[in-house]
């Protein structure tokens, strides 16, 4: 396990150094450059921009520098917020991002393993087809479509919930925002898991701990939803990757400031170097929640061997 | 739902056996994946809505009385109004909201067929290749999958957007180049187990040359699954395409989308909830029908149901 660990963490430097090789280059190959300001610069100065942020040097060397940088945590000044790094945008805005992201996790998973346990323990009734039949709803309309809906409904019509903003992280303000980012994870999955639950809830051990005469309600709480769980753990990884980019949209729609705004506005705003610092820093969350959950994976079922 | 059609099967595969005997001959497995395609109420309804939208989006703009960037002063944000015509209102600039979102249906569509062409294309032969050439190659080819799926792509599309332009072509590669990777694993799979078939062995004891033999046996026969995730994977495009739209990043004027309109629309909910209502409800319904037609194609070409 251990081994297997280490190997991933090494399997991971190359996926890595892939992702900073391509943001580093396509900023370069980018139309425009940092301080193409509105009117043009005397060319002594631009000549001592250049120098003072290294774009002077040949691009192997800038590109080395790059790297160096990244490994200590400097993603380089942002183009636009002039007196931030991107690190600093990074650090004010992840707390907001995470808040959301874990709540909305959380969420997911609860509703999701919930409804689809339902549906599979009362399979082909109206409840399976209703809660599959809404799944389907769920994966088919986007996260883009369900905000600004709950935040009309919810927040300007009946008033129960802010249409908006953050105010520091208040419960209030995260009820529409989480619940849009969940969404379409709780239909996956509910799907996923009705289809193992079912699968499982056929096996022999299942029919054993029913003769056996064991309450129905401990057969599919400590026999059969365990392991109706692993598809589920398997999809973690994906369904972290969803709510980070979902989250991208969801805090543009509600207006939130986290990470997913600043990319989007760096975005649109040019900031070049805010923008490729975003898609490095959730490049390697990403890696590492993967890493985790396949870890955790390989803890909770002992079959899988790892090579 | 999975539960419902596999029910169906079951006794319809009944009648299929005595159909069977009755015309004393076998079935291909495609005409056999058809029938059982056609039996599923939800697939062929989703085809039929499907079909109705795409040629409405193809041929409803051409006969539409309202061109697409036609501009009418006095109309702006008006409501849907069946008296005048203009059945699902106006946009925030007056144009007809119809007109506009079959027009946008075009664009949606279209980048949904063609970025999954672009991914079949990538993906297929670069399975097809690495599942038949095997041992290192293979491994090698694999290893460089394993490491471009850990890569968050969306971030990536979305960069090339900004930094490259919002050009619609770069968008077909884009997308295409980014969803090639599942196709490639699942091809690379099917080709692993179909390179020790007889017909293979075949083929190359009469000397065809690997690529033939790739070209003409092997891809062919791996059509089934393909087909599957190709059907799951255009409504993955439009969302993709419509969510790049919505941030700003996909199609720009005069072209549109319903990523495009549904983003318009959200801007103007509180006072003119019908700009999002619409494109937003269409672009549900085409992606549900999507998915279900893929679902459908799954449990019809599934042999585990049979």
């Amino acid at each position: 396990m251990l081994r297997y660990g280490l190997s991933r963490v090494r399997n991971a430097v190359p996926t890595l150094l892939i992702i900073v090789t391509i943001a580093f280059f396509m900023v370069r190959l980018a139309p425009g450059g940092p301080f193409d300001a509105e009117r043009s610069l005397p060319p002594e100065i631009e000549k001592n921009l250049a120098a003072a942020y290294h774009l002077d040097e040949p691009l192997p060397a800038q590109y080395v520098r790059y790297l160096s940088n990244i490994v200590r945590g400097d993603f380089g000044p942002s183009f636009r917020y002039r007196d931030h790094t991107v690190s600093e945008l990074i650090a004010i805005g992840f707390p907001v991002s995470l808040k959301l992201g874990i709540a909305a996790i959380v969420l997911a998973l609860v509703f999701g393993t919930l409804l689809g346990s339902l549906a599979a323990l009362r399979q082909n009734s109206s409840v399976d087809y209703g809660v599959m039949g809404t799944a389907m709803l769920g994966i088919a309309i986007p996260g883009f479509v369900v905000a600004p809906l709950l935040s009309l409904v919810f927040g300007v019509h009946l008033g129960w919930l802010p249409a908006g903003g953050w105010e520091g992280g208040a419960v209030r303000n995260m009820v529409l925002p989480v619940t849009a980012l969940a969404l379409p994870q709780i239909a996956v999955i509910a799907r996923l898991t009705r289809g193992s639950m079912i699968e499982i809830l056929h096996s022999d051990f299942i029919r054993t701990a029913h003769a056996k005469g064991l309450p129905a309600r401990l057969v599919v709480f400590r026999h059969a939803l365990p392991g109706a769980l692993m598809p589920v753990v398997s999809y973690l990884g994906p369904a972290v990757a969803g709510i980070v980019t979902g989250s991208v949209v969801i805090e543009q729609i509600f207006g939130l400031p986290g990470i997913g705004r600043f990319f989007i506005q760096g975005a649109l705003n040019r900031d070049y170097t805010l923008v490729t610092g975003v898609v490095i820093f959730y490049g390697s969350l990403l890696i590492t929640a993967n890493l985790i959950v396949d870890l955790v994976y390989g803890w909770l079922d002992p079959r899988v061997r790892y090579e | 739902m999975a539960g419902l059609t596999r029910g169906c099967a079951m006794s319809e595969s009944d009648v299929a056996v005595q159909e069977l005997a009755k015309a004393g001959g076998g079935r291909s497995l495609w005409q056999d994946a058809w029938r059982r395609l056609f039996r599923n109420r939800a697939a062929v309804a989703s085809m039929a809505v499907l079909t109705l939208i795409t040629l409405a989006s193809v041929f409803g703009p051409l006969l539409s009385p309202h061109p697409v960037d036609k501009i009418y002063w006095d109309l702006i944000g008006s409501p849907p109004d069946w008296q005048n015509g203009f059945y699902f209102g106006a946009d925030a600039n007056g144009r007809d909201l119809l007109v506009r979102t079959l027009y946008g249906g075009r664009i949606s569509l279209l980048v949904g067929l063609v970025a999954t062409l672009v991914a079949l294309l990538v993906g297929v032969s670069y399975g097809a290749i690495s599942g038949y050439v095997g041992g290192r190659i293979d491994n090698l080819m694999m290893r460089f999958v394993d490491i471009l799926y850990a890569i968050p792509f969306m971030f990536f599309v979305i960069l090339l957007m900004v930094f490259f332009g919002r050009n619609i072509i770069l968008i077909f590669l884009a997308i295409g180049g980014v969803e090639w990777l599942d196709m490639a694993r699942i091809v690379r799979g099917q080709t692993l187990s179909l390179r020790e078939k007889e017909f293979v062995e075949a083929a190359v004891a009469s000397g065809v040359r690997g690529a033939a033999i790739v070209r003409r046996h092997v891809i062919p026969n791996t059509l089934g699954p393909v087909m599957v995730y190709m059907t799951l994977l255009v409504p993955k495009v439009i969302l993709v395409e419509s969510f790049l739209s919505f941030l700003g990043l996909g199609v720009q004027e005069p072209m549109t989308s319903w990523g495009v309109l549904i983003s318009e629309g959200a801007r103007q909910m509180e006072e003119a909830p019908w700009m999002m209502a619409f494109p937003a409800a269409i672009l549900g319904v085409t992606l549900l029908c999507l998915n279900f037609i893929g679902d459908g194609l799954r449990d019809a070409l599934d042999p585990r149901d049979r």
